[in-house]
C-alpha cells in the first residue's frame, strides 16, 4: 500500500503528484501487479484534500494502463513499470557513472545539473 | 436537495438588516451549487459570508430573491460562535443529537470527530474553544446532512486538529457525497479542499465557479509595461519597467511576457487585494 504526501506549495496540480507518486512506488517494486490502491476515502482522510481529485488521479492512471477499478472492490496495480528494480543493469550501469563522476571531481549538484540536462535532452516533450 | 444535481441554489437573493444606516448585507446573488462540491466561501470582513450561510441555513428570512436549500432535516449548520448547552456534558451533547435526528444519525462519524481527543463527561462550559469546535463539528457530521454549512470552522483550531478535521470532512464528502460550503480567511485551508469558489465582495458576487476552470481561465504575467488588452486585468503592478499582473484571458496571451498558471491563493489574494475591478 502506497502513502501519498501532498505538497501544498510545490506548484504540481495535486492530482499530478498523486499520479507521479504512483508510478515512483510502480517503478521502485513499492507497488506491484495486484495490489490495492488506497481508497478515495483512505486517502482524503489522511491528506484533507478533495475526493475528485484523488478520483481524477486514478482515472489518469486507469487511463495510462497501468491501474484499473473493479467495481466496489478498489482500483487494482495490472502492471509494473520501467526497469526499476535495485539490481537491474541499467541501475547498475548509472551506479558505475555515478562513481565515475565523483572520482573525476563533480559534487552532488554537478551531477545533477548534468543528469537533468540529459534527461531534459533525451525525454523533451514527454509527460512527465 | 433542491433539484436535480443542485444542492444550493440563490437567485437575486439580498439581505438588508433593520435600522436606519444599514445598507444592504447582500445583494443581487445569483449562483447555483451543484450537489457534491466542495465550496470555499471567501471575502473580506463584511463581505456578506455569514449572512448568506444563515440565509441557507434558513435562520434569515432574505429581504428579496430567494434561496432554496435542503429542508433542516438535511442540512447542518455551524455558526462561527458554535452554540452549544453550556451545561450539558460532551456525551449528553452527542445523545441530544442522536434523539433529534432520528433515523439518520450516525454514531461512529460523530464519535470520529470527538476522537480520544475529548472526555465524553466533561460539561461543555468548560472546553477550549477548539474543543467546542470538536463538539459541533461532531454534532453535525453526525447528523449526516446533504448540505453541511461551515462559517469559520477551523478558525480555533491548532495545525494538527485542522488537518485532521478536514481529512474527516473530505472523507465524510467522499463516502455520502455531502455537499459542504465553509467560509474561511486561512487560503492554504482551502487549497486542495474546495473544489468550487464562491467570492464575495460588498455583498455581491465577484467569482462562482468550479476552482479549475478559474484557474484555467486566469494567467500570472511578467514582462515590460505594456496594454494588456483584450484581457481583463485583475490586479497589476509596476516596478520600474516590469509589469506583475493577474489576468482574466480573453484569448491567448500574446506578447513577451512570461506567463505561469495561478494558485488558488494567488487568484484570491489578486481579487481581494482589488476593490473595484473585473465583472464577476
Amino acid at each position: 500500500m502506497v502513502e501519498y504526501r501532498i505538497d501544498r506549495r510545490s506548484g504540481v496540480a495535486t492530482y499530478l503528484q498523486i499520479v507521479q507518486q504512483t508510478k515512483q512506488a510502480l517503478r521502485m517494486g513499492l507497488l506491484e501487479p495486484g495490489d490495492r490502491l488506497p481508497t478515495a476515502r483512505e486517502v482524503v482522510e489522511a491528506t484533507a484534500i478533495n475526493p475528485n481529485t484523488v478520483l481524477k488521479a486514478y482515472r489518469e492512471l486507469e487511463r495510462e494502463g497501468l491501474v484499473e477499478a473493479r467495481r466496489g472492490l478498489g482500483t487494482f496495480v495490472r502492471t509494473t513499470l520501467g526497469t526499476g528494480p535495485a539490481d537491474s543493469p541499467l541501475r547498475g550501469e548509472l551506479a558505475d557513472w555515478a562513481r565515475r563522476a565523483r572520482t573525476a571531481g563533480l559534487d552532488r549538484e554537478d551531477v545533477a545539473a548534468l543528469f537533468t540536462s540529459v534527461l531534459k535532452e533525451h525525454f523533451e516533450g514527454d509527460d512527465a | 436537495m433542491t433539484r436535480d444535481g443542485i444542492a444550493l441554489k440563490a437567485d437575486l437573493l439580498g439581505k438588508k438588516y433593520g435600522g436606519r444606516g444599514q445598507g444592504w448585507a447582500l445583494r443581487e446573488c445569483d449562483f447555483a451549487l451543484p450537489t457534491g462540491r466542495v465550496c470555499a466561501l471567501v471575502g473580506p470582513n463584511g463581505a456578506g459570508k455569514s449572512t448568506l450561510l444563515a440565509l441557507a441555513a434558513g435562520l434569515l428570512r432574505p429581504t428579496e430573491g430567494t434561496i432554496e436549500a435542503p429542508d433542516r432535516e438535511h442540512l447542518a449548520y455551524v455558526a462561527q460562535d458554535k452554540p452549544l448547552h453550556p451545561r450539558l456534558t460532551v456525551a449528553d451533547t452527542l445523545r441530544m443529537g442522536r434523539e433529534l435526528n432520528p433515523g439518520r444519525w450516525n454514531d461512529a462519524t460523530a464519535r470520529r470527530v470527538i476522537a480520544d481527543t475529548l472526555d465524553p463527561e466533561a460539561v461543555v462550559r468548560t472546553l477550549s474553544g477548539g474543543q467546542r469546535t470538536r463538539v459541533a463539528l461532531a454534532l453535525a457530521l453526525g447528523k449526516r446532512p446533504e448540505l453541511l454549512l461551515l462559517d469559520e470552522p477551523m478558525a480555533d483550531l491548532d495545525p494538527l486538529a485542522r488537518h485532521q478535521l478536514m481529512g474527516l470532512l473530505m472523507a465524510d464528502a467522499a463516502e455520502h457525497g455531502t455537499t459542504v460550503v465553509m467560509s474561511s480567511h486561512i487560503l492554504t485551508e482551502l487549497e486542495g479542499a474546495c473544489d468550487h469558489l464562491l467570492l464575495l465582495h460588498g455583498g455581491r458576487i465577484r467569482l462562482d465557479g468550479p476552482v479549475d476552470e478559474l484557474l484555467a481561465a486566469h494567467t500570472l504575467l511578467t514582462g515590460p509595461v505594456a496594454d494588456l488588452a483584450p484581457h481583463t486585468v485583475v490586479e497589476s503592478r509596476t516596478t520600474g519597467r516590469q509589469l506583475t499582473a493577474l489576468i482574466r484571458r480573453e484569448g491567448p496571451v500574446e506578447g513577451p511576457w512570461e506567463t505561469r498558471d495561478p494558485s488558488l491563493e494567488d487568484l484570491l489574494l489578486a481579487h481581494l487585494r482589488t476593490t473595484e475591478g473585473a465583472p464577476a
